[in-house]
């Protein structure tokens, strides 16, 4: 079997049947888990449970203007790659065809060349994230491996994708091969490690929301 | 008359002119990506060959590849090029011959031997002892091995000769191999396509003839010159795949305006092949051209990827069923990991409360 067979075919099932079985397991562990009692007595206009998670999320969206100078460059470097990698990820017309065939559901792309600029702006972005993490005294001392691992598995698809488009490197099947095996390995790492706060992040702003707000405390 | 004795006399005898002889020197140079400066060393080479003896095997094929090669609209200077190679064996167009040819194969190979190319279309089956395929009795497998003793080189025209091609499909009943897999110790060349172009074929054995030697190959034994590029590559509906311009089935708005064919199964990023430059049918159209996206027909397992129809983007055969039990067994671990986390919290708020009430009863 080529290799391009095996990352389409027995690669790709494997991955995202680990993706599937860690999130499920992770999340419904989660959701699944007593609620924690607040026993303060909720203040007066204490906003419903939902409302309160959402203004959480939202408010969590930007720092709070005590931080907002030393934590600038990562909130806007975190926001180019986060973008970068929402639209290089759903809006290139081969991944929509890769949804379509898996999910049989699709959305119109944007012109290729033009994710490709995203694509490498994208790179660039999680180029800079590492280098600041290694750089930044406070940041490396908190980093542990599964950050280099997360940041790994995530810049790899993007640097693969790229130099699959472009032909840089070697042939295209090859390098498409090898860019379907990178995403196989975001996704069999992506449970089990700090990728998942694409899911837990609603979680984990949302119930700390919920108890703040309760307490008459701003988020 | 005597048989000419070069390929330049044989030329001059058919009132080719030598600045027609120059002109496709010229062009074939031209084909193959060669420098300007190979034009005459070709031109040289060729008008001092000999008629290189060369025995077509076919094997378990459907006769497209010897079609492609033979059946041109009109002669062109490529096919009086082949013309006057000494086929002195061809078993399809000989095949009416019966015994006799099989005389002629056995007698060019003891003639010429040590310097005949035996070129080959078609698989050859390997199970049960190759008994599916045979000709004049002799297996595939038997013939191929007794007729490559003696070659100079061999070249495997079509997919089935240099990958296994059709025959060699899921499940390959017949148990095809390609040339490559049983010929080891001769230089082999492959010339695949489901047909191959015209021009691979002759452009390669041209060159043989004109330099005395193999052209330069990819790491699957097909000649850069045509196997250099992908179709994707060089088709001339590429910058509509750039603007994300694409045809979404074979009788839309976007089919009809020309637009890349990429999403209704177009194997052309993955096809190494000269179709979208050379064309077919003297450079009339290739299959894109005329609107139908590519096979992929030069790549091994062309018939195994998955579809014709199905962009290559899609996956190739993801198993649902796997990834069902998957996501059942992921839901059953988390509510498993969260019934016994609930156990441990409820035990901890009863300690909990439970020291509360003594602190409580102490303080009272």
């Amino acid at each position: 079997m080529e290799l391009l067979q095996f990352s389409r075919g027995p690669a790709l099932t494997f991955a995202i049947a680990v993706f599937l079985l860690g999130t499920l397991w992770r999340l419904i562990g989660i959701l699944m888990l007593e609620r924690r009692r607040v026993d303060a007595e909720a203040r007066p206009g204490t906003p419903t449970p939902l409302a309160a998670a959402a203004s959480g999320v939202l408010a969590k969206m930007w720092p709070h203007k005590t931080f907002l100078k030393s934590s600038l460059f990562s909130v806007l470097n975190g926001y180019v790659f986060h973008i970068g990698l929402a639209i290089s990820v759903l809006l290139f017309a081969p991944h929509v065809l890769f949804v379509k065939s898996l999910l049989g559901i699709s959305w119109p792309a944007l012109p290729s060349n033009v994710v490709l600029a995203v694509a490498v702006i994208t790179a660039g972005s999680l180029l800079a994230s590492l280098v600041h993490r290694l750089t930044n005294p406070v940041q490396r001392l908190i980093s542990r491996i599964d950050d280099y691992v997360s940041w790994a598995v995530t810049f790899l698809p993007v640097l693969t994708g790229i130099a699959a488009v472009a032909h840089i490197g070697g042939r295209y099947e090859t390098l498409l091969a090898v860019h379907i095996l990178t995403v196989c390995a975001f996704l069999i790492w992506f449970p089990f490690g700090k990728l998942m706060h694409a899911f837990l992040f609603v979680l984990s702003r949302g119930t700390t929301a919920i108890r703040f707000k309760q307490r008459g405390a701003e988020v | 008359m005597n048989e000419p004795a070069t390929l330049g006399e044989a030329l001059s005898r058919r009132g080719i002119s030598r600045r027609a002889f120059l002109k496709y020197s010229a062009y074939l140079a031209s084909v193959m990506a060669l420098p300007a400066s190979a034009s005459q060393a070709i031109a040289q080479g060729l008008a001092k060959a000999r008629r290189q003896s060369v025995i077509w095997l076919s094997f378990q094929e459907c006769t497209g590849c010897t079609e492609s090669i033979t059946r041109s609209s009109s002669p062109t200077l490529e096919d009086l090029i082949f013309d006057l190679i000494s086929l002195d064996y061809h078993h399809t167009l000989m095949s009416v011959s019966g015994d006799a040819a099989e005389h002629a194969r056995e007698a060019a190979m003891k003639e010429n031997k040590g310097k005949y190319i035996v070129v080959v279309d078609g698989s050859v089956p390997l199970k049960d002892d190759g008994i599916y395929s045979t000709i004049a009795g002799i297996t595939n497998l038997q013939m191929l091995k007794d007729t490559v003793k003696d070659a100079a080189a061999v070249v495997a025209v079509g997919s089935c000769a240099a990958f296994g091609g059709i025959p060699h499909a899921r499940p390959n009943p017949t148990g095809a191999a390609s040339i490559t897999d049983i010929v080891k110790d001769k230089p082999v060349i492959n010339i695949p396509g489901c047909p191959p172009i015209p021009e691979a074929m002759t452009g390669t054995l041209a060159y043989i003839l004109s330099f005395g030697k193999l052209p330069e190959l990819d790491h699957l034994a097909r000649p850069k010159a045509f196997f250099g590029e992908t179709i994707h590559d060089r088709c001339y509906r590429r910058p509509f795949y750039d603007k994300g311009l694409f045809a979404e089935s074979f009788d839309d708005e976007g089919a009809r305006k020309g637009y890349c064919l990429y999403k209704v199964g177009c194997k052309g990023p993955i096809a190494y092949n000269a179709c979208a430059t050379l064309k077919w049918n003297h450079g009339t159209s290739f299959p894109i051209q005329s609107g139908h996206g590519c096979l992929g027909c030069s790549e091994p397992h062309f018939w195994d990827q998955g579809g014709f129809y199905k962009p290559l983007a899609a996956h190739a055969g993801v198993s649902a069923p796997l990834i069902g039990a998957a996501a059942v067994a992921g839901a059953a671990a988390g509510g498993a990991a969260a019934w016994i986390a609930r156990r441990h919290q409820q035990r901890y708020l009863a300690e909990t409360e439970a020291i509360d009430r003594s602190v409580g009863k102490d303080k009272g």
